[in-house]
C-alpha cells in the first residue's frame, strides 16, 4: 500500500469524486422537500422543481404585473452595474495608489499608514454615513463597495511592489530609466497580473457589501428582491436567485482568469 | 575612458566599520576581481560603486567627476539572480535599454523607430549566443542563458563600468567554463573596466587582469564591528598578454597627452 499522499485520482475519476458532494447535496434536498410536502401540499420551506421552475419563468420570461420590467434582468442589471463600478473604481485606486505607494518612499510614508487604518474599518459600519452623506440612491452602494474593497487592494498591490526583486529595479536605473520608466515599464507590468489576482479574491466582499446594501435601501436589485420576497417565504424564488448569485459570481472570476492567462502569457510560461 | 580613483573610502553602519582606509587607482580598461571571505564588505563596495549606497567617508571618482548617487546608465550591473525582466522576452529585454534612451515619455518604441533599433539589440543579442532565443521569456531559459541575456541587456547601453556581483555563482562548473570565455572576449571587445565580485579564488584569477583581496587587517576580539576591512592585497596579474597590452596602451596614452 503506497502512502495516501501519493494516491491520486486520474482525470475522470476526479471529475466524478468532484460532482459528487453536488448529487448528495441534490438527492437530500429531493427527499426531505418531498417529505414534507407530502404532510403538507401548502408547505413553502423546501419547494418542489417544479415550483422553481415556475419562480424562474414568473422573475424571468414575464413582464412583472406593476412595473411591466422583467424582474430578473431588471434587478441583475441594477446589480451587476452597482458591483461593476464599485470594483471598477476600487480597482482603479489599487493600481494608482498600490503602485505609487510601493515604487514612491514619500508617498507610503503619507498614506501607508492612513490606508491600514482605513482597511479596519469595518465598511457596514459606516454603510449609515454613506446613506446620510451619499443619499440613498446608487452612490452610496457603489461607494460602499468601493470603501469595502480598495484598502485591501491598495494594502495588497503596494506588498507585492516591495516583494519585487530590488535587483529589478536597480537593473532598470542602470539601464537608465527614469522612475516613470520604471513605473509603465517594469512595475506596471508585473503588477496587473497580481492586482486581477486580488480583485478575484475580493469579489466575496464585492458580492457582500452589495446584497448588503440592497438589502437596507433600494428599489430593485438582486439582494432587493431577495429580502424583498423574503416577507412571503418564497423560499421558491430566493433559492434560484441565490443560485443565479453564484453563477454570476462564477462567471466573472472565470472571466477575471482568462484575462490572466489571455494577457499575460509571460506567467504560464515562466512557470513552466 | 573609464578610469576609477578611489580616496580613502570608509563605509560604516552606526558603529560597525565595514570598510575603512580604502585607496584605489584602476585604470580605464583593468578587469578588478574582488575576492575576500563573507562579510568583508566587497559585495557592499560594489554597492557603493552602484550608488546603492553611499561611502560615509572618502570620495569615488570615474573619470574625475564624483560618482552619482545613484544608479545610472555608466555603470552596467550583473546580479547573480533577478536581473532580468520576467515579463519581456530576450529581444525586449534587451531593447529595453535602448527604449529607456529613446523614449522618455513611455519607455517603449512602436512602428519604425522600434524597428531601427531591434538590429542594435539584435547584434548583441549574437554577441552573447542567444540568436535562437529571442522570443523566449527568462523563465524558459536555463541558468547560464539567463546571465548571458542580463550581459547583453548591459552591454547595449554601452556602460563605462561593468559591475559583477558573483555572477556565475549559480552556474555548474561547465557553464562557468563557457561563461567565463564570453566575458573576457566582450571586455576585450568593449574596452570597459570590470569590478567582478567572487567567492571563487580560482576565478578572479582565470578572469581577472588585477585582483583586490579584502580582508580585516585589525581585529579587536571585544568589538567585533570596530575596525573595518581593506584590501590587503592588490595583485596585478603582469604575466598575462591582456594586462601588458592594457599597461601600454596607457603609457602610449600617456605620453601623446
Amino acid at each position: 500500500m503506497r502512502r495516501l499522499i501519493n494516491l491520486k485520482p486520474d482525470r475522470g475519476a476526479s471529475f466524478l469524486l468532484g460532482a459528487l458532494p453536488f448529487v448528495l447535496l441534490l438527492l437530500v434536498y429531493l427527499v426531505a422537500s418531498g417529505a414534507r410536502l407530502a404532510e403538507n401540499p401548502n408547505d413553502k420551506l423546501l419547494p418542489a422543481f417544479s415550483s422553481f421552475a415556475a419562480a424562474i419563468q414568473r422573475m424571468a420570461f414575464e413582464p412583472d404585473a406593476r412595473s411591466g420590467q422583467y424582474l430578473l434582468w431588471a434587478d441583475t442589471a441594477a446589480s451587476l452595474t452597482r458591483l461593476g463600478l464599485g470594483l471598477g473604481i476600487a480597482t482603479l485606486a489599487g493600481l494608482v495608489f498600490g503602485i505609487l505607494i510601493g515604487v514612491l518612499p514619500y508617498v507610503r510614508a503619507v498614506f501607508a499608514p492612513l490606508v491600514a487604518v482605513l482597511s479596519l474599518i469595518p465598511p457596514m459600519a459606516i454603510l449609515p454615513i454613506l446613506f446620510i452623506t451619499f443619499g440613498l440612491d446608487e452612490l452610496s452602494k457603489v461607494m460602499l463597495i468601493v470603501i469595502g474593497v480598495a484598502p485591501f487592494l491598495i494594502r495588497d498591490l503596494s506588498a507585492r511592489v516591495l516583494e519585487m526583486p530590488g535587483e529589478l529595479v536597480i537593473k532598470a536605473q542602470t539601464l537608465g530609466a527614469s522612475t516613470w520608466q520604471i513605473i509603465v515599464r517594469v512595475v506596471l507590468p508585473q503588477m496587473l497580473p497580481r492586482l486581477i489576482d486580488s480583485v478575484r479574491l475580493s469579489l466575496g466582499p464585492a458580492w457582500l457589501f452589495l446584497i448588503s446594501a440592497e438589502a437596507i435601501a433600494a428599489t430593485n436589485g438582486l439582494g432587493y428582491r431577495i429580502f424583498l420576497v423574503r416577507r412571503y417565504l418564497a423560499m421558491d424564488v430566493i433559492l434560484p436567485y441565490v443560485a443565479w448569485i453564484t453563477l454570476l459570481a462564477f462567471l466573472i472570476d472565470f472571466l477575471l482568469r482568462l484575462l490572466n492567462a489571455r494577457c499575460f502569457p509571460w506567467l504560464a510560461r515562466n512557470a513552466r | 575612458m573609464s578610469a576609477v580613483e578611489i580616496r580613502n573610502l570608509w563605509k560604516e553602519y552606526g558603529d560597525q566599520v565595514v570598510l575603512e582606509r580604502i585607496n584605489l587607482s584602476v585604470p580605464s580598461g583593468e578587469f578588478c576581481a574582488l575576492i575576500g571571505p563573507s562579510g568583508c564588505g566587497k559585495t557592499t563596495f560594489l554597492r557603493m560603486m552602484l550608488g546603492m549606497e553611499q561611502p560615509t567617508r572618502g570620495t569615488v571618482t570615474l573619470d574625475g567627476a564624483p560618482l552619482p548617487k545613484e544608479p545610472g546608465p555608466d555603470r552596467g550591473v550583473v546580479f547573480q539572480r533577478y536581473s532580468v525582466f520576467p515579463h519581456l522576452t530576450v529581444l525586449e529585454n534587451v531593447l529595453l535599454g535602448l527604449e529607456f534612451e529613446r523614449s522618455p515619455l513611455l519607455g517603449k518604441l512602436f512602428g519604425a523607430r522600434r524597428r531601427a533599433s531591434v538590429p542594435e539589440a539584435n547584434a548583441v543579442i549574437e554577441e552573447v549566443g542567444l540568436r535562437d532565443s529571442v522570443d523566449k521569456y527568462p523563465g524558459e531559459l536555463s541558468g547560464g542563458m539567463q546571465q548571458r541575456l542580463a550581459i547583453a541587456q548591459t552591454l547595449v547601453r554601452r556602460p563605462k563600468v561593468l559591475l559583477l556581483d558573483e555572477p556565475f555563482g549559480a552556474l555548474d562548473a561547465g557553464t562557468k567554463v563557457q561563461m567565463y570565455e564570453l566575458v573576457r572576449r566582450l571586455w576585450r571587445e568593449n574596452g570597459m573596466t570590470v569590478f567582478m565580485v567572487t567567492h571563487d579564488v580560482k576565478e578572479g584569477f582565470a578572469l581577472a587582469t588585477r585582483v583586490l583581496a579584502f580582508d580585516k587587517v585589525r581585529r579587536d576580539p571585544q568589538a567585533p564591528g570596530a575596525y573595518g576591512a581593506n584590501i590587503t592585497y592588490d595583485l596585478p596579474l603582469n604575466a598575462k598578454a591582456e594586462r601588458r597590452d592594457l599597461m601600454e596602451r596607457l603609457r602610449v596614452k600617456s605620453e601623446a597627452g
